[in-house]
């Protein structure tokens, strides 16, 4: 901590801090208790995965991919393998892309369970946080059931999924999905009238729908701010095609808001579970992929728990990628935790942060060393115009997405 | 009516909870929580390999070793594994074209050195 001449004093926080587990350090200037100015310092956890992924072959890369981020394992893999599927021309079985989008809602909960624990403890709600985690288990119990491990599942591969559910497993699910609506169906009652939670969450960290378009903020950080920024919603992919889901927006654009968006996703994800697991098809797992890809390059987006989840490969030819970028949802979100925290006070810091649904790791990816050359900036339509593209290619017709007019 | 404390008043539950289960688990009797199909030490099968070393090529962290000791009409197969660097994503269990590698539920891996990690399938 360091006073300055003008009395204002600079706050160190990180990167080692108590409100969350992971690496990030954060400049704050206070004046008094109040946020004037603050400075988002985060690369501790760069780990080279992309570097790491050119140098393996694909089934290699899978692995790697699926330990991006220790929470969302499961969205990375789906990206990666679509983006594979895509280049290779692979038909997936249906009942794999059942299995990935229960599996996925299933990560959806336990990762919204998660957030809403560590928000409860940053508000020193610590009772929250202890029945959130409890019921958390329940659902990591399922997930190392369907995949054999309670983090990394490992259950996608390229074509397909790698394990298949039982009856036995699906009336498990359906048994645990009973026992998580009560509970959470408890939880948002608690949301919408406990005085204190409701005053404590309100009218801080304002992100406007204006502020979510500047910072190009996504997953339910713009579903609070009313932005129907849902990639399940917007370019349906996989079991999302012939299943809708009810995209959940909220108009507070603040803290509470986001909590609320989450809370009433879990409620959403549950319905999503249910009809999968009666409308699962029979068949096959998977298909047989190729080793190799064909030159080219493709980009896929996946809606992750936190947000929209961004894979790009470029192949030349090899069993090895030319290229890979991971655009997770937290990178994206960081862009407006500044302006989020400036103008509240200390002590609505941790909450702040802890809103956005932070993941350090999954954000750390990459180094631009931009030599100046071979680099051309594309104006807004020609990007729109290849966006357009883009969609007509996947089959989608772009004038049916609602953007919410401002 | 105000319900009037009681000094000590914990002491009962303190002292009840001396001879309560403890909430932990002893591992030495078997393991809760392991659920059937979890991704444990793997199981190796040297009748039925044929030495393709595909295994070792997807292994994302290189922690798999096959070896051949004989010749190669007189097989004498060996697996290795590290399982420092053992992921347990399986990989090898579904590369694998012969089915000669398994995974078991044995999650009891740890060691008091390095080398020791470094075991015989």
């Amino acid at each position: 901590m360091s006073e300055r001449n003008d009395h204002k004093v600079v706050l160190p926080i990180g990167p080692q801090h108590p409100s969350l587990k992971e690496p990030g350090s954060f400049k704050i200037t206070l004046d008094g208790e109040k946020v004037e100015r603050a400075v988002v310092e985060i690369g501790y956890n760069h780990r080279g995965i992309e570097k790491a992924c050119e140098s393996r072959n694909y089934t290699q890369d899978l692995y790697i991919i699926e330990r991006v981020c220790g929470i969302c394992s499961h969205a990375h893999t789906s990206c990666f393998c679509q983006a594979f599927e895509d280049m290779a021309g692979l038909e997936v079985p249906r009942r794999a892309y059942y299995i990935r989008g229960i599996v996925g809602e299933l990560e959806r909960l336990h990762s919204h369970l998660l957030w809403l624990g560590v928000a409860s403890h940053e508000i020193g709600f610590d009772t929250l946080f202890m029945y959130t985690w409890r019921d958390r288990e329940l659902v990591l119990d399922l997930l190392a059931q369907i995949g054999g491990n309670r983090v990394n599942y490992g259950v996608n591969t390229f074509g397909g999924v790698r394990r298949d559910l039982e009856a036995d497993l699906m009336q498990d699910i359906l048994h645990v999905c009973d026992q998580l609506e009560e509970k959470i169906k408890y939880y948002a009652d608690l949301a919408t009238t406990e005085t204190t939670l409701i005053a404590r969450l309100k009218g801080i960290g304002v992100l406007t729908p204006e502020d979510v378009r500047h910072f190009s903020a996504v997953g339910p950080v713009a579903r609070a701010a009313g932005i129907l920024d849902d990639i399940r919603v917007v370019e349906p992919y996989g079991v999302y095609k012939e299943i809708p889901v009810n995209a959940v927006t909220d108009d507070h654009c603040d803290v509470y808001g986001r909590t609320l968006v989450r809370v009433k996703e879990m409620l959403e994800s549950i319905r999503l579970i249910r009809v999968m697991i009666r409308e699962i098809p029979e068949g096959p797992i998977s298909v047989r992929a190729p080793r190799k890809l064909p030159a080219g390059e493709t980009l896929r987006r996946v809606e992750a728990p936190r947000g929209e989840n961004i894979h790009y490969i470029r192949s030349n030819g090899s069993d090895m990628p030319d290229r890979v970028r991971v655009r997770a949802p937290s990178e994206a979100n960081w862009h407006g935790m500044s302006y989020m925290l400036e103008g509240f006070q200390l002590a609505d810091v941790p909450i702040i942060i802890a809103a956005i649904d932070p993941c350090y790791s999954c954000t750390d990816r990459a180094v631009s060393l931009s030599s100046g050359r071979d680099e051309q900036i594309a104006s807004w339509d020609q990007l729109r115009l290849f966006g357009i593209e883009q969609y007509k290619k996947n089959g989608i017709d772009p004038g049916s997405i609602a953007i919410r007019p401002f | 009516m105000k319900k009037k404390e009681r000094p000590g008043g914990l002491a009962g539950l303190a002292i009840l909870n001396l001879f309560r289960k403890p909430a932990t688990q002893t591992a030495q009797f078997g393991l809760g929580g392991i659920q059937k199909g979890y991704r444990g030490r793997l199981l190796y099968d040297p009748a039925t390999c044929i030495n393709c070393v595909m295994c070792m090529r997807d292994c994302p962290t290189g922690a798999i070793t096959i070896e051949n000791r004989g010749t190669k009409e007189q097989k004498d197969m060996h697996a290795y594994l590290d399982v420092g660097r053992c992921v347990f994503c399986c990989q090898c269990v579904d590369t694998c074209p012969k089915k000669c590698l398994s995974c078991s539920s044995d999650v009891l891996l740890a060691a008091f050195s390095q080398d020791d990690l470094k075991i015989e399938l």
